[in-house]
């Protein structure tokens, strides 16, 4: 057991640093919301991961030969730690860098890598994924947009949801069914979607928080090229799970550094509400902290395991468990120090933080929902990892 | 950066498990269980002769000098063993004693302590539920080092680990604070609990695999499957802690302390659970003597209140970096 960095790690975490110091505005977010609409400050993030990308910080995790450093486990954890550390900017173009680049580099043909990996990294083309259906959510498999082969096209008819980017994005990650007759997961395809196409409508999805962070996809008679497809025909639940694997490992590790510093800011205010010396209150704070430090210390281990040239596999759902389910604990316990301030909003003269704590305790409830439901990812541990039958 | 046992490291931990599962299989636990002292001394100098109770002296006294890391994989093994008797006990008060008696006295009594020959536990100022006094020649009690004591049965809850009301006059005083050593004895029972944790989880996941209700083995069913994963979550997480606990310690790493506490605190909480699990996961076989799962459920409920419970804990936890 080693928790130190080594020369390189420290080399590594070091530049970044230095890199981050020299070009993220220390103003940003004032900037940003300065900025009137929607698409204006889209524009300014898309703007910040070219300077990313000229940096030759963006896909850090991928092969040199497709433009990225080809860096260790170790170093993306310390590139998403220092970036949450910073309180950078959020990558507009997050889902290609993360999940469609990675599984275009798996199963992509030459041309695919060719046209599209360039523009994922610099932020010029934004990417979404299509994969959950209004019918087809845990059982992702049982999917129905459908796809019917006609000459050197397909003929796309379907609806998505809860589509993140969806309204930024010129290109879409579908998962289609191309073959109905086999059983659900082998009639399968991937699909690499030209958002502007005819018959492709975006609807804005408003969630529980009042935002609308998501979106309904609706295609209608949608022509996409056969050499869109990616990977082989019918052969979409591998590409696809894929996909969700490299989601379900990466997502905790910014993550454990938000939590961690929303707990620095509730203690603050513990303090300055004289709520501190609640015996209670520290009782709960103390047991938050110490769920932060385990989540932190499981994700350590988890990513030392994949660093030994293990893969992202089943247990990455212990973490997604423990997350996001400690988000929601450590909202509540928020929502007890802040007592009556906790519900105001963005407006009143009186919220605590702009009213962040009152969005952040509702839009914890998704965390339990989103990339797998916590019972899910249980059913996962049980059939997966310990070996039980199989149970839906 | 590896958070993960060294090959050293991991050889120790396979040939504590080879030994403890070989010497001290359930039927020998419920044998020695039921002597009077929870103790066997044979199997003890046998534990002692492959190195196992001087782990925490130092070689020039006659020890292993172990690091905690190490100390840590062998005592998760002793604790999915469920080994009875004083080793948790003894390794403390013999850290304690190796940080922080003087020098004669660790030259005088350190040697034999190593090899098992004499045995030592420790007490807090209420000279109450000390572990294995009976069977102990000394008692790190507060800042003394006490030989002539007398000891009281408190008969309780775990049968493979007797509690005793002691009684002295005087003692050796201490040079040194015990902060150290307790962290050290907090960090070798969360490693025994979680081995535990362990136990309990495969010896459930064995059981809800062959068990037969409605046609099908109860643990196809999803209830019992999150029950499971829960106690998956919370074990990986125990082991997450105590290793990172037992690593800090060894390298004084500055947040030693508030690991220790983060581990303790989550582990008194999270082994009960587990327990609570197993238990209704077995149906009625969970409620029997015959099963093993109350043998470790009484340890875990043992090991919440021993050095401090998870409340106390958090509590640090507040001090330390709130």
């Amino acid at each position: 057991m080693d928790l130190t960095l080594s020369p390189a790690e420290l080399a590594f975490r070091d530049g970044l640093r230095a890199w981050l110091a020299d070009n993220m505005s220390p103003n940003w977010r004032a900037e940003y919301a300065a900025i009137h609409g929607k698409a204006g400050q889209f524009e300014y993030l898309r703007a910040w991961q070219r300077k990313v990308y000229d940096g030759g910080w963006a896909g850090i995790a991928w092969p040199q030969e497709f433009g990225g450093r080809g860096a260790t486990v170790i170093e993306q954890v310390i590139f998403t730690e220092e970036m949450a550390r910073a309180g950078a900017p959020n990558l507009p173009g997050v889902l290609g860098l993360q999940l469609v680049g990675p599984t275009t580099i798996t199963h992509g043909t030459t041309g695919q890598k060719q046209r599209f990996l360039r523009n994922i990294l610099s932020g010029e083309e934004i990417w979404c994924q299509g994969f959950s259906e209004p019918n087809a959510g845990s059982d992702l498999a049982a999917l129905r947009t459908d796809a019917k082969r006609d000459g050197d096209h397909f003929i796309v008819n379907g609806q998505k949801v809860w589509t993140s980017y969806g309204w930024a994005a010129d290109w879409c990650e579908l998962v289609v069914r191309s073959d109905a007759g086999v059983p659900k997961h082998k009639g399968l395809t991937v699909l690499l979607v030209d958002m502007k196409s005819p018959g492709v409508e975006v609807r804005p999805l408003r969630q529980m928080t009042g935002e609308t962070e998501f979106n309904e996809l609706f295609f209608t008679d949608v022509k996409v090229p056969v050499e869109n497809v990616l990977g082989k025909v019918n052969d979409g639940w591998n590409v696809a799970i894929g996909t969700l694997m490299h989601e379900r490992a990466t997502l905790g590790a910014g993550i454990q550094i938000v939590i961690r510093r929303s707990l620095e800011r509730i203690v603050e205010l513990a303090k300055s509400l004289n709520k501190i010396n609640d015996p209670l209150i520290r009782q709960k704070l103390g047991q938050c902290y110490a769920e932060i430090e385990i989540m932190r210390l499981n994700q350590m281990r988890a990513y030392s395991k994949m660093a030994n040239g293990g893969t992202p596999g089943p247990e990455g759902s212990i973490q997604k468990i423990f997350w996001s389910e400690l988000n929601q604990r450590f909202q509540q316990v928020a929502q007890e120090v802040l007592g009556p301030y906790g519900q105001l909003t963005k407006g009143s003269e009186y919220a605590i933080d702009e009213g962040a704590w009152s969005y952040s305790y509702l839009r914890a409830r998704g965390n339990t929902i989103e990339a797998g439901t916590s019972e899910i990812q249980r059913l996962i541990l049980g059939h997966y990892v310990l070996g039980l039958p199989k149970s839906y | 950066m590896q958070f993960g046992l060294t090959e050293t490291q991991q050889l120790t931990k396979n040939s504590a498990r080879e030994f403890f599962s070989a010497e001290y299989p359930m039927a020998e636990v419920r044998r020695i269980m039921e002597t009077p002292n929870a103790h066997d001394p044979a199997l003890w100098r046998k534990t002692a002769a492959q190195g196992w109770c001087g782990m925490t002296i130092p070689e020039a006294y006659g020890g292993m000098g172990s690091g905690l890391v190490e100390i840590a994989a062998a005592m998760e093994e002793a604790g999915r063993a469920l080994v009875p008797g004083p080793l948790l006990a003894h390794l403390t008060a013999t850290a304690a004693i190796a940080h922080c008696a003087s020098e004669e006295t660790k030259a005088g009594i350190l040697p034999a302590l190593a090899t098992g020959e004499k045995i030592a536990t420790f007490a807090d100022a209420t000279k109450l539920f000390v572990m294995d006094a009976a069977v102990a020649d000394y008692v790190v009690a507060g800042p003394l080092l006490v030989d002539d004591f007398t000891a009281r049965h408190m008969p309780a809850i775990d049968l493979t680990r007797r509690l005793y009301a002691i009684d002295y006059t005087t003692g050796e005083p201490l040079e040194n604070n015990l902060d150290h050593a307790w962290a050290i004895g907090t960090t070798l029972l969360c490693a025994e609990l979680t081995g535990g944790m362990q136990r309990v989880l495969d010896l459930t996941v064995a059981y809800v695999k062959t068990r037969k209700q409605f046609g099908n083995p109860v643990g196809a069913f999803q209830l019992v499957q999150a029950m499971c994963a829960d106690m998956l979550v919370a074990t990986e997480s125990a082991r997450s802690a105590t290793y990172f606990a037992a690593y800090a310690l060894q390298e004084n790493l500055p947040e030693a302390m508030s690991a220790v506490s983060v581990a303790k605190s989550y582990i008194g909480d999270a082994a009960r659970q587990t327990g609570n699990n197993a238990i209704q996961c077995h149906g009625g076989m969970g409620f029997t003597w015959e099963n093993d799962i109350h043998l470790y459920y009484r340890r875990a409920k043992a090991g919440e209140t021993a050095f401090g419970d998870a409340a106390y804990h958090r509590e640090q936890i507040a001090r330390l970096v709130l």
